[in-house]
């Protein structure tokens, strides 16, 4: 079996080590490191994304597969940050200003990274302030917010106001979920779009990232 | 009465299928050898790492009238407000895990231990709802030792936060509580901290008053209507 194979059906298995070891040799074998990346690990994890939404494995399954990615990928970061390979993009999460509850927003994390992005999570209790300078200043394409209360998911609100007044809200486009909000918010409040789930952000955050 | 509540890890064991449910693991009847490796390992730190305490504070109807009343944000009608005047003891409640069981789970997630994190979190959660268990029960045996139950009586929990009771509710609970005894303490926006903790009030009267229609306005938005299951169980 081809390297790159290896790498993936090991990351699907959730066989981190093998996903380590194979990655590498792939770059011992100098295999272009954007096709160790495409076609090795991040090809395994969509598989993973695909059984996942067929019910066919669980999410511990999904989680142990994100682990073995990114095994494969602290690997491979340094190679292609040198050889200024850039990812798909950038996205800035984190979960509201007030609100405590992450495990959401860390499953988002992990699937986005798990297809390419760049993630940068700024964790739970994040300030309007803090979500747009931060994508400013990485300049990131996408901030992705997180609400599991009904009481700070109007929060989310004053993040988009606030994009919108400092000119940013073509350049750095929002995403919204949690059990609380809805496509209907996202609407309201003038997100760029509104993930159910996991998976679903991560169809969403591609489109918004296809779009600009 | 005002309790200070010590609880022993083998008395709030979490409940297995509970914590496979809230992971999407649906396979009877054994899940797959390595979710059963994680959910070991689980229990095994949540044993180490949780120190389970609680307080219940008995409240009078009128003291409630003025907790309930928090910060003026409740909805009109609520099942809460429906039931505690009819009520023959109330009690305040509140319960935690400590906070090494939330540091372990974030260093779990930082340490890319997705996995193992994620089902600590589904542990933890279940974990706190059986320390609140226990608080139930010694407010039940305090009703019944002093003579203060009849065969009819029922306890249920409500905690702010659900069915129209604002989660700002907190605020006027804990003035009360001063669950700074056990080191919780809440946030400017009402939560609580350590994150692995639940408040409320348990109503204890005879089983008809726990019986309410769900159909508040706000029952349009809930998803469970866990109510139904919640009133069926007071059998
Ligand atoms: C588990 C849980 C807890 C746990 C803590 C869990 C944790 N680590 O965060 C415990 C038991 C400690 C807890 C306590 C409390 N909780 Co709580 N909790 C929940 C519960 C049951 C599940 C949340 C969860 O982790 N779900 C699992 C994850 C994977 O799902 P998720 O967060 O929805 O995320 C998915 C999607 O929403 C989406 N998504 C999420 N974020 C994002 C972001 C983006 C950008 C995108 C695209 C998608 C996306 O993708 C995710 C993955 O699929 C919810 C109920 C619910 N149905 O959500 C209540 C809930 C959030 N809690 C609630 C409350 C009120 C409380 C308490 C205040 C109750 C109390 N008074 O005791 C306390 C407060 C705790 C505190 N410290 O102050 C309420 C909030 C209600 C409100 N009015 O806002 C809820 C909604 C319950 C309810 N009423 O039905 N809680
Ligand atoms: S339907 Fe939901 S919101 Fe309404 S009372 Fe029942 S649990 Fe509460």
């Amino acid at each position: 079996m081809d390297i790159l194979k290896q790498i993936s059906e090991n990351l699907r298995g959730g066989n981190d080590k093998k996903v380590l070891e194979f990655t590498k040799l792939a770059i011992e074998q100098k295999i272009p490191p954007k096709d160790i990346l495409d076609d090795g690990l991040i090809a395994g994890m969509d598989t993973v994304g695909k059984l996942f939404k067929a019910h066919e494995i669980f999410l511990p399954d999904v989680l142990l597969a994100a682990k073995a990615m990114y095994s494969g990928m602290d690997e491979l970061k340094p190679i292609l940050i040198r050889e200024g390979i850039p990812t798909i993009g950038k996205v800035v999460i984190g979960t509201i200003q007030g609100d405590l509850h992450d495990i959401g927003k860390n499953l988002v994390g992990i699937m986005l990274k798990g297809a390419g992005f760049e993630v940068i999570d700024l964790g739970n209790d994040v300030s309007p302030e803090k979500f747009v300078e931060r994508a400013k200043k990485e300049n990131a394409k996408v901030i992705g917010m997180s609400a599991l209360l009904t009481t700070t998911m109007q929060g989310m609100r004053k993040v988009i106001d606030l994009l919108n007044e400092r000119g940013l809200s073509g350049e750095i486009k929002t995403i919204i979920g949690g059990a609380p909000v809805s496509e209907e918010f996202a609407r309201e409040i003038g997100a760029d779009a509104y993930g159910y789930d996991a998976a679903s952000a991560v169809d969403r955050v591609k489109k918004l990232t296809r779009e600009k | 009465m005002r309790e200070i509540i010590h609880c022993s890890i083998k008395d709030i064991k979490p409940d297995v299928d509970i914590i496979l449910k809230s992971q999407g693991v649906f396979t009877p009847p054994e899940p797959p050898e390595k979710i059963n490796a994680l959910l070991d390992m689980s229990m095994d730190l949540f044993g180490k790492l949780s120190i389970p305490m609680g307080i219940i504070s008995e409240i009078s109807i009128s003291e409630f009238e003025v907790v309930y009343s928090g910060e003026g944000q409740n909805e009109k009608n609520t099942p809460v407000n429906e039931i505690f005047r009819r009520a023959d003891n109330l009690a305040l409640f509140t319960a935690t895990l400590g906070e090494g069981i939330s540091r372990e789970i974030n260093e779990l997630f930082k340490l890319n231990e997705f996995a193992l994190g994620c089902m600590l979190d589904s542990v933890a959660s279940e974990g706190i709802e059986k320390v609140a268990e226990i608080a139930q029960n010694h407010f039940s045996e305090y009703l019944s030792k002093s003579g203060q139950t009849t065969p009819s009586t029922r306890i249920m929990r409500y905690s702010p936060g659900y069915c129209g009771w604002h989660i700002s509710g907190q605020k006027k609970l804990f003035e009360f509580l001063h669950p700074e005894d056990i080191a919780i303490s809440l946030t400017d926006s009402f939560l609580m901290q350590p994150l692995k903790s639940v408040s409320g009030v348990m109503i204890a009267g005879p089983k008809e008053i726990h019986h309410f229609e769900d159909n508040f306005p706000f029952c349009s938005k809930c998803s469970g209507h866990t109510c139904r299951e919640r009133i069926k169980s007071l059998r």
